[in-house]
């Protein structure tokens, strides 16, 4: 799938090129938004395959289109964090959530 | 007769011969109500075994429909999806596509979903519909779903999934009736059940399963109308970075002291009763071997056993009702980062904590550690953490060695050398377990990614009933292990006894003297005399005997563990009391552990690597300390 298609597929509206995804790795406690693509392209540094941990994701529920939110961050490098995925809770290391590419809500 | 005899007479009675029993096998996503569903199913007809060549568990049990019929549950570990990613998700895989060597495929599957959380469990039954095995949908926790004012139409879902639906709370044993009626109905479709044809699913298969979910979902399902706010409000204080750590340490500082204090009064209680059922036997039966058996062995060993069990019934009481509450996941969260430093899974800090008072207990609880590999590291290092037995060994030699004078004026030597020691365990731990990571199972660290399950008050039966299994596995598996070990120490320590008219003690002349002598050259870099080496023999039962162990040798009996000191502080230099010392911190002396972890990995494997390991690090750290201080001068 290319990215183009994908992000067409979780039926955002505006002009493509105007929209920015930010990693769900990067976002800070209240980051929130829609998924709009999950790949890991890069294999995390002494982790799993990527292909691995993108099924691993979406089996977790990091699906495209999926509502997300950063609801608690750990307190040491703010790290894993715990995010609310539609209706559940999941947590995970910042440095698996890199591929998690989210269209944040427009207040941010 | 038993009752199933009777059911079968029943059956036979009412004409036409009893039908052929029905395997099902209960799948679902961890925290799904699965144990507590498997519970209401079979009662106490349950057996825990393991699955050839796994360390995975096998709980079978079995109950008899009402129409006599028998049907056998297999509780298969919680998973998320059929692609299985750990050893326990292989079991659920191959066991559902009936693929596992030695057994038989189970005519039912039985999926238990939480009706709060159904969309991760959508999946795996679209996967399972896919298989074409008989299935059923039970959807639990309906009476949580219907608090939260959740409708779910279990019409449609069962039409869309094309299994029956029925509605449970396992905990409450409602809709269990239903849900056996349904076992049977479906099992007269396991004939025609297609072949094993399943594959694995890429990423793409996934996320078409996903939207098919979705949809389903989305058909089937309204919202909550009074949803579940609870979980939320006391997360933001138990993951709250400051809050979060205080409530955490509270936590962790209840176990250890509940573990460590609370049980210690049991243990005691255990050991005098075994002691003067010793004496008792003693005093009845003539001198000789088989007293010497009878007492020293047989008694002795059993006592050894049972006296592990105080502590294993209170921290299996902790841990399961952590678990249940669903504040694990969150304690797992809060330490990720610092166990994750050394390479050790957040869930590893229980195991961890708990061998600080006893590492068989700690190696017990390392089940709640998904991951294979990480839970064999903490299985390897939990060991080196000081466990209460050191304890004795510690207080006889510092007292008999180090001055009791202050540091810098307000801290005692002693208690500093006791800090000391405490702190070399647990830093070896970490520093093992980080090297166990990078040496030896480079690459795939497993990525840390976990459901944080909503919050619910345990069930007191269901508590009650776990810790009890766990302590019945612990005294039939590996007390059964610990038992041998013991008679073999005794063994060893008694046979061949002392010549007539010997002088010494009559352990010289035994198999411990025998290996104590000739391991002795060995240790003499270590500073360690023949007596020191002979004493780590029978020391191998555990580690305080160590204490008595050398009573035995110095031919100084009585209980008063001072005038073992004063005469271990005139014949042992202090640097070879410093190196026994250092010994202790390492060395494996103590079988039960090793059997323990045999039990535990079902293979004498990792008990051989742990030996040789503990070993190698406590003879190092013997001799850098024993040739350190000789060239000190303590020689
Ligand atoms: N209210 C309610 N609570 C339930 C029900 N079924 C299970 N529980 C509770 O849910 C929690 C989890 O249940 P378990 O049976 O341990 O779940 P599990 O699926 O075996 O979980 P894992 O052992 O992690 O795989 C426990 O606190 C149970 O008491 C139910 O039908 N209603």
């Amino acid at each position: 799938m290319d990215p183009v298609r994908r992000i067409a597929d979780t039926d955002l509206d505006g002009p493509l090129e105007t929209i920015t995804l930010v990693s769900l790795a990067d976002g800070r406690r209240g980051f929130s938004g829609y998924i709009a693509s999950v790949d890991a392209h890069a294999p995390v540094p002494g982790g799993l395959a990527a292909h691995e941990l993108e099924r691993r994701l979406l089996e977790m529920g990091f699906v495209e289109g999926a509502r997300i939110e950063i609801l608690h961050e750990g307190f040491i490098g703010r790290d894993p964090i715990c995010v609310k995925l539609d209706d559940m809770r999941v947590a995970l290391r910042r440095r698996d959530a890199r591929g998690v590419m989210v269209r944040p809500d427009a207040a941010q | 007769m038993t009752p199933p005899d009777l059911a079968t007479a029943v059956a036979a009675a009412a004409g036409g011969a009893p039908a052929a029993p029905i395997r099902a096998a209960l799948v679902g996503n961890p925290n799904s109500g699965k144990t507590a569903m498997f519970n209401a199913l079979t009662g106490s007809r349950q057996k825990v075994a393991n699955y050839a060549g796994v360390t995975v568990e096998r709980k079978e049990g079995h109950l008899i429909a009402p129409d006599g019929r028998r049907i056998s549950i297999l509780d298969l570990p919680g998973t998320y999806s059929l692609r299985a990613r750990s050893p326990d998700e292989v079991v659920t895989r191959d066991a559902v596509l009936g693929r596992l060597a030695g057994e038989t495929p189970p005519d039912v599957v039985v999926l238990i979903a939480d009706a709060t959380n159904l969309r991760l469990v959508m999946r795996l039954a679209l996967e399972l519909r896919d298989v074409g095995r008989p299935a059923v949908l039970a959807l639990n926790m309906i009476d949580i779903a219907t608090r939260q004012g959740l409708e779910i139409d279990a019409t449609r879902l069962a039409i869309e999934l094309s299994m029956p639906v029925v509605t449970t709370v396992a905990t409450r044993k409602r809709g269990i009736d239903e849900l056996v009626i349904q076992i049977e109905a479906q099992a007269a479709n396991s004939a025609t059940a297609p072949a094993d044809t399943w594959t694995e699913p890429s990423a793409a298969a996934l996320r078409a399963l996903h939207r098919e979910a979705e949809r389903i979902l989305k058909a089937c399902v309204l919202p909550p109308r009074r949803p579940d706010t609870f979980t939320g409000k006391l997360d933001s204080v138990l993951l709250h970075p400051v809050a979060g750590i205080g409530v955490l340490l509270v936590v962790l500082f209840l176990m250890f002291q509940a573990v460590f204090a609370w049980a210690a009064p049991l243990m005691d209680l255990s050991n005098a009763g075994f002691e003067a059922l010793g004496a008792v036997m003693g005093n009845l039966m003539p001198d000789g071997l088989l007293k010497s058996l009878i007492t020293d062995g047989i008694i002795a060993g059993v006592g050894s056993v049972v006296v592990f069990l105080p502590q294993i019934v209170i921290l299996f009481l902790f841990i399961i009702l952590l678990e249940d509450f669903g504040y694990m996941a969150r304690a797992a969260f809060l330490l990720d980062k610092i166990m994750g430093g050394a390479g050790l899974h957040g869930r590893a800090f229980i195991p961890l904590l708990s061998s600080f008072a006893c590492a068989i207990p700690g190696i017990m609880a390392t089940r709640v550690i998904d991951n294979k590999r990480d839970r064999l590291t903490t299985i390897l290092v939990a060991p080196l953490m000081t466990c209460s037995a050191r304890i004795p060994v510690y207080t006889l030699i510092i007292s008999a060695f180090i001055p009791r004078q202050q540091v810098w004026g307000v801290l005692s030597l002693q208690g500093l050398i006791f800090f000391g020691l405490y702190a070399a365990g647990l830093i070896s731990a970490l520093v093992v377990a980080w090297l166990v990571r990078k040496v030896f199972w480079r690459g795939a660290a497993e990525p840390f990614l976990m459901e944080l399950p909503a919050y619910k008050i345990p069930d007191p039966m269901n508590v009650a009933r776990n810790v009890l299994q766990r302590a019945q596995i612990f005294l039939q598996r590996a007390g059964t292990i610990i038992l041998s070990m013991m008679i073999l120490i005794w063994f060893l320590c008694t046979f061949p006894g002392a010549p007539a008219g010997a002088v010494g003690p009559a352990i010289d002349y035994s198999f411990a003297g025998m290996i104590g002598h000739a391991i002795q050259p060995v240790l003499a870099p270590i500073g360690f005399n023949w007596q020191m080496s002979v004493a780590l023999i029978p020391g191998m039962a555990a580690r305080e005997v160590a204490v008595g162990a050398l009573g035995t040798v110095y031919a100084v009996a009585g209980a008063d563990t001072s005038v073992l000191g004063a005469s271990l502080a005139h014949q042992w230099s202090l640097a070879s009391a410093l190196a026994f010392l250092a010994w202790y911190v390492f060395a494996p002396q103590c079988a039960s552990t090793l059997g323990v972890v045999k039990r535990e990995t079902n293979s004498w494997r990792w008990p051989i690597i742990m030996f040789c390991y503990m070993t190698g690090l406590a003879y190092v750290a013997s001799l850098i300390v024993y040739q350190t201080a000789v060239a000190m001068g303590a020689g």
